[in-house]
């Protein structure tokens, strides 16, 4: 029998018994940084295709929601961090091995573009808006000039955007369960499907709406696929991935993840959309809201879990 | 040069004398700590076998807490001593969420905080607090690379062991058994 106390005493805030150094505020951050990257590649990426008169919702007026996101999203990381005065400590410094200066550069790029695109199509939203200074006129007409360049710019960062989510989390190999390299490309294919899911709810085209429906249901098969992937690799590696994986098969996250994240946030959706792409009338904003409901109990989850993983010790 | 430091695990008696010491030398706030004494209990009575370990900041050569850092204020100094630079901090917590050892917390003034091998003594040719105060003198310290300093004297004669080196991170903390 082995019986291991830490005989002086140890109970550093936030640090013992279990590690609870990130709470809410990082989560959400993930969650809406994800979404943003969703929207913002789904727009790029069908501009450049040319595609903007059949999918004008998605190009036009979702990318709108952006700059709300991530601007709450950079107030939610501001509020987290403990050092607040020395937080421009971030861009004196550019720091390749680490996920967090990456992110806080990518985030520095694709805000101002979020802001330039939904400028670019403010008449979309209010038809007689006139920027009113001569300076501002010349910068829409450059901007409009250089849209593809921009958008190219907006999809790659958004990429960049919507994988670090979860880079930034997989880094961290004191923490079994984030330890993954699953959760970059995870975190991307949740953003996109919660991306997709508020165009499906914003648009009024029903041929939009059955195309969103449809990159929606890809996305939920993808991560679908990639959490069954995260988990028989966690099963098949060191006792302490599997101890990892254990908190989600009988262990204390299991009911949350597979009730909120897999059956309310993947399956009921996934099904519920098929309905609607069947014909059977569904309101779309049904599975819509319950897709991102879903995107943002797995950043919940995975954050507050992946802090109670740990090397056996 | 490289700074580490051997415990021995038979010689201490879990006083915490050095964690005392530390918070003392390095005005810990109450209530937290950087070093602290794990006791490990194998075996049922009668035959019962001990393992103290006083534990801080392993020094890791290949540290995640300074690669995880945005800032660059976690970062390894002369010696391979990690430490943090107060005013570079931002307090996000990336390095503490990346310590295997959780050798890190936050400090109340909200930068992280940890053991520095007492790098303002032993830059001045003093030992670590904690090394220093040791009653059963089972805290070794000095330079790897110098083959007369106490810890590496007492590592070529006896046996030991690091904690969680397969979490690929080389600690700098080397415990005797």
């Amino acid at each position: 029998m082995r019986e291991e106390i830490i005989v002086s005493g140890r109970n550093n805030p936030m640090v013992d018994p279990n590690l609870h150094i990130w709470h809410w505020q990082i989560p959400l951050y993930l969650f809406l940084g994800g979404m943003a990257a969703g929207i913002l590649i789904i727009a790029a990426l069908y501009y450049i295709r040319g595609r903007e008169k059949d999918y004008r919702t998605a190009v036009r007026i979702t990318p709108f929601l952006t700059p709300f996101l991530l601007v709450l999203g950079l107030l939610a990381l501001f509020i987290d961090l403990r050092h607040k005065l020395f937080f421009w400590q971030l861009y004196t410094n550019i720091k390749l091995q680490s996920p967090m200066s990456w992110g806080a550069w990518t985030l520095m790029v694709i805000t101002p573009v979020a802001f330039i695109w939904c400028a670019l199509h403010i008449r979309d939203i209010f038809p007689q808006w006139d920027w009113k200074y001569s300076w501002l006129k010349a910068l829409e007409e450059f901007f409009n000039k250089y849209k593809k360049a921009l958008a190219w710019v907006m999809l790659i960062y958004g990429i960049i955007l919507g994988i670090y989510t979860g880079i930034l989390l997989s880094a961290f190999n004191a923490r079994p369960l984030w330890n993954t390299s699953i959760l970059g490309p995870l975190f991307l294919a949740s953003g996109l499907s919660a991306g997709a899911a508020s165009t499906l709810i914003l648009s009024r085209n029903s041929e939009e709406r059955k195309q969103f429906a449809r990159i929606d249901l890809v996305m939920i098969g993808i991560e679908l696929f990639l959490i069954i992937h995260m988990f028989m690799g966690f099963l098949a590696s060191t006792q302490v991935q599997i101890e990892a994986a254990q908190m989600f098969l009988g262990g204390a996250y299991t009911t949350s993840f597979w009730v909120f994240v897999i059956l309310l946030g993947l399956v009921i959706p996934g099904v519920l959309e098929i309905m609607e792409l069947r014909k059977l009338h569904i309101p779309a904003f049904v599975p819509a809201l319950m897709v991102i409901f879903g995107s943002i109990m797995l950043r919940f989850i995975i954050v507050y879990a992946g802090q109670m993983s740990r090397w056996l010790y | 040069m490289r700074y580490a430091m051997a415990v021995d695990t038979r010689k201490c008696v879990g006083c915490s004398d050095c964690v005392v010491a530390c918070q003392t030398e390095n005005a810990v706030p109450i209530g937290y700590c950087r070093d602290w004494v794990v006791e490990v209990t194998d075996g049922t009575y009668p035959q019962l076998e001990m393992e103290i370990r006083s534990e801080r900041c392993n020094h890791c050569a290949n540290a995640p807490c300074v690669r995880c850092c945005p800032t660059g204020a976690s970062h390894i100094v002369d010696g391979g001593i990690v430490v943090v630079t107060k005013t570079d901090c931002i307090g996000c917590g990336a390095c503490i969420a990346s310590c295997p050892y959780d050798a890190r917390y936050p400090h109340p003034k909200g930068y992280v905080d940890k053991c520095t091998f007492c790098e303002h003594r032993i830059r001045n040719g003093m030992k670590p607090s904690c090394v220093e105060v040791c009653p059963t003198k089972c805290l070794y310290f000095g330079d790897l690379h110098d083959p007369n300093s106490s810890v590496s004297l007492v590592l070529k004669r006896r046996k030991y062991k690091t904690l969680i080196p397969e979490a690929g991170t080389d600690p700098q903390l080397y415990f005797l058994i």
